[in-house]
């Protein structure tokens, strides 16, 4: 299908392409939940199972470099919103420094998360790579431990790889914004990166307390 | 009915009908304007051609399954190869032929066409999710060449993750990455019915067909991300020694069975409600009467996706779970039963006093209810806790599920491909050819599998490669019914291709039927429509449609309209 300005061939009218790709994006979302749900669900059941590793295992992890992520992320999903609210009132330059500001934080987040990586690996915490929790501990209790830090992995792994997406989608966006293809009228792409990154964000929000915080009263 | 010809001749195929100058098979030419094609109607056929690749490859590995069990102690193949092959005939047919048959070719096709838009609403990611398809099947292929699979299509954990000796990695990995490719199906699907729909055609004006692919695409996307992610974990797991699902390691193998069938109980919903769909146009077309209780098989269609969603635990009734929930699971399934039967109830009511013809598509239809009402009765033992007890993991669950998966869904396939070839093609399939094939399909499937039934009943497991001697006549049975079955399917895929370029030129609407797809050239334009259709009719109305030449003298009489006599 053809194009016509920013209207492709299979649409009537801006409006209908408008709102077909906003519940696109929704209706990707509601699959990502779930996506994420086969893991929370792993880690509900495990957690239940074996309270007092999970909890031991928990106060392991950097509690400091996991709190400043939180803060960076949010501060991110703040700079991504005001990028989306420059793009609709059509502040040209704005949406391309609140998005290179997005940018920036989502790149701390994850260099930040390479730190905690680091750590994890240098205390032999990386499952199935010579995964010791701590000398002396049983068998049982190491197995149970490799739970919760495989756990950890695949979860803030799986994280990690939405926020690179992101990062690929902002850089994307930022050359596009840089062409001054953004106003009022057609803001939609920043719209919907919007939203992923919304998203992203509040997978964190959940994974935040479910990994750092079962046991530090 | 001035003779008997008119029958099976409808009137707009026997003047001379020329195929249009222009239309999406000839607007471009070359092995690039089909591989970057953003054409929903080229994207259809190129997954035509794909699922039909995996159908081969799963009928393979079903023959030979069927010629080893013709002796007790088998024919053909080690205990161990046999394990392969009912595992590799399993991935390969649901993920890779019954899951994406019906919606990725006939619904790819139909549903803009039947909503009268141009396209889906995201064409490029409707061909991503064709290269998806391709990816992942080649991740399986390459495990099936490379020691094959032998895990059973279910993946159990801890088998599949710490003990299996086969190539389950890539198959894992190639089910992982197929997963996506639903997904965005799904995804395209919804949207467009959302919002690409031509002005006046209102979501009760909508064709059953696309209301049961909206309810397949709602398990689509709720239910795919599930098993993708579950299948990572097993995979990270065989990888990595990891313990999620392995007891030995703190995990819980309960946990896999758990999440692997809250998507794949909802998958069996993937397979069979777009066969509703097609039987839901088949019938008011060859009855030539109005559908009966439109909203009631639209709505069961969604029923069913949405309960389908909270049954899967009817599974696992053997592996300890609590009485409660064995006990809330039973009583679910047997939910199921009332959408389900809502639909057999309608067809049956549109039936009555119709004005019915046979064309071959009318016969797939007949077929579908008949073997339908088996496979979904057969369910109700099975959902039944203590009946299930004793056919739990016998043959009665292999007769049950290919009766809905094989009789219901393949024949509804098959039969919605015969009824949309001219529409596909712009040509007829040989009709006499296609009604030998039908039957044969039929009888072969019922010689195939109703021994089965019989076999399950007396107590023959299933996945074993050797059984007592008194079991053998019902597996001879079974055996040759599967020989006449294959000859079923040979069949079409012989005919139908010939008739892409020998058979007669059909027209627009040669049956004729009421939908919006038929009020455009066969085969349709790139854009589908000259100009935008407006809607102003209801759905499967035959009465007020003068435009099908139906009240010209010599036309299938219409079905006399309610009270008449």
């Amino acid at each position: 299908m053809h194009r016509t300005g920013e209207l492709y061939g299979q649409f009537e009218t801006l409006d209908q392409q408008r709102e077909s790709a906003s519940l696109g994006m929704w209706v990707f979302l509601v699959t990502e939940v779930l996506f994420f749900g086969g893991m929370f669900m792993t880690y509900t059941l495990n957690r239940s199972t074996y309270p007092d590793v999970f909890g031991e295992a928990s106060r392991s992890i950097n509690l400091g470099l996991g709190a400043f992520n939180t803060v960076v992320l949010i501060g991110s999903s703040l700079t991504m919103a005001m990028s989306v609210w420059a793009a609709q009132v059509g502040k040209k330059q704005l949406v391309t420094i609140f998005l290179i500001l997005t940018l920036i934080l989502g790149t701390v987040f994850l260099g930040v998360k390479g730190v905690e990586y680091h750590e994890k690996f240098v205390e032999h915490h990386v499952p199935g790579l010579n995964f010791n929790f701590e000398p002396g501990a049983s068998v049982a209790t190491n197995a149970h431990a490799q739970l919760f830090f495989s756990l950890y992995f695949a979860m803030t792994g799986l994280h990690a790889l939405h926020m690179i997406i992101g990062a690929g989608l902002l850089i994307w966006l930022i050359k596009e914004s840089f062409k001054g293809r953004f106003n009022p009228g057609y803001s939609t792409p920043v719209d919907l990166v919007g939203l992923y990154w919304h998203f992203v964000d509040i997978v964190w929000i959940f994974l935040f307390p479910l990994l750092y915080l079962i046991d530090r009263h | 009915m001035s003779t008997s010809n008119s029958l099976n001749a409808p009137p707009s195929n026997a003047g001379g009908f020329e195929l249009p100058r222009e239309h999406y098979l000839n607007a471009t030419y070359g092995i690039r304007s089909w591989l970057l094609t953003t054409d929903h109607k080229r994207i259809a056929l190129l997954y035509l051609a794909s699922v039909t690749f995996f159908f081969f490859i799963g009928g393979t590995f079903a023959s030979m399954i069927r010629i080893h069990l013709l002796t007790p102690n088998g024919y053909l193949v080690t205990p161990e190869t046999y394990n392969k092959l009912f595992t590799m005939h399993g991935v390969a047919m649901i993920f890779f032929f019954l899951i994406p048959s019906i919606p990725a070719v006939l619904g790819n096709f139909l549903i803009p066409l039947m909503i009268g838009a141009k396209d889906l609403a995201f064409p490029k990611i409707n061909l991503l999710s064709w290269y998806i398809y391709l990816i992942g099947g080649s991740f399986v292929l390459y495990s099936f060449s490379t020691g094959g699979l032998d895990t059973g299509w279910t993946f159990y954990t801890p088998l599949s993750s710490v003990y299996s000796n086969s190539a389950v990695t890539p198959a894992v990995i190639g089910i992982f990455i197929n997963g996506f490719s639903s997904i965005l199906t799904g995804l395209n699907f919804i949207v467009t019915i959302h919002t690409m729909r031509a002005p006046g055609m209102t979501w009760f004006r909508l064709p059953l067909f696309v209301w049961a692919h909206y309810a397949t695409s709602l398990i689509f996307i709720l239910g795919t991300p599930v098993i993708a992610i579950t299948l990572l974990l097993a995979g990270l797991e065989r990888m990595l020694h990891l313990g999620f699902f392995n007891p030995a390691l703190g995990g819980d193998p309960i946990l896999f069975q758990h999440l692997f069938w809250f998507y794949s109980h909802p998958a069996v919903y993937i397979m069979i409600l777009p066969a509703m769909g097609v039987i839901s146009e088949i019938i008011p077309t060859f009855a030539r009467k109005p559908i009966f209780g439109y909203s009631f098989i639209a709505g069961s269609s969604i029923a069913i996706a949405v309960i389908g969603f909270f049954v899967w635990a009817h599974h696992m009734f053997l592996t300890g779970e609590s009485a409660y929930a064995a006990l809330t699971f039973s009583l679910l399934s047997y939910l199921v039963a009332i959408p389900s039967a809502v639909k057999v109830f309608n067809w049956t009511s549109t039936l009555y006093k119709g004005s019915i013809s046979w064309e071959t598509p009318m016969l797939y239809g007949l077929g579908f209810i008949g073997l339908f009402l088996i496979g979904g009765l057969t369910g109700l033992f099975l959902a039944c806790l203590g009946l299930d007890i004793h056919l739990h993991d016998t043959y009665f669950v292999i007769a049950h599920f290919h009766y809905i998966m094989v009789g219901g869904a393949v024949m509804g396939y098959v039969g919605g491909l015969h009824f949309w070839w001219p529409k596909i093609t712009g040509r007829l399939y040989p009709e006499g050819l296609a009604k030998t094939a039908a039957v044969t399909l039929f009888i072969g499937f019922n010689l195939t599998f109703f021994p089965q039934f019989i076999l399950g009943y007396l107590g023959m497991p299933r996945r074993y490669h050797s059984y007592p001697p008194e079991f053998q006549v019902f597996n001879v049975m079974s055996t040759a019914g599967a020989s006449i079955l294959a000859l079923g399917y040979l069949l079409p895929m012989i005919y139908l291709t010939w008739s892409m370029r020998y058979g007669k030129i059909a027209g627009p609407n040669p049956w004729p039927a009421t939908g919006l797809e038929w009020k455009t050239a066969s085969p349709p334009l790139t854009e589908n429509f000259d100009v935008t259709p407006e809607v102003n009719w209801e759905p499967y109305d035959f009465d007020n449609r003068h435009d099908l030449g139906l009240d010209v003298k010599g036309a299938p009489s219409l079905a006399p309209a309610h009270g008449d006599d």
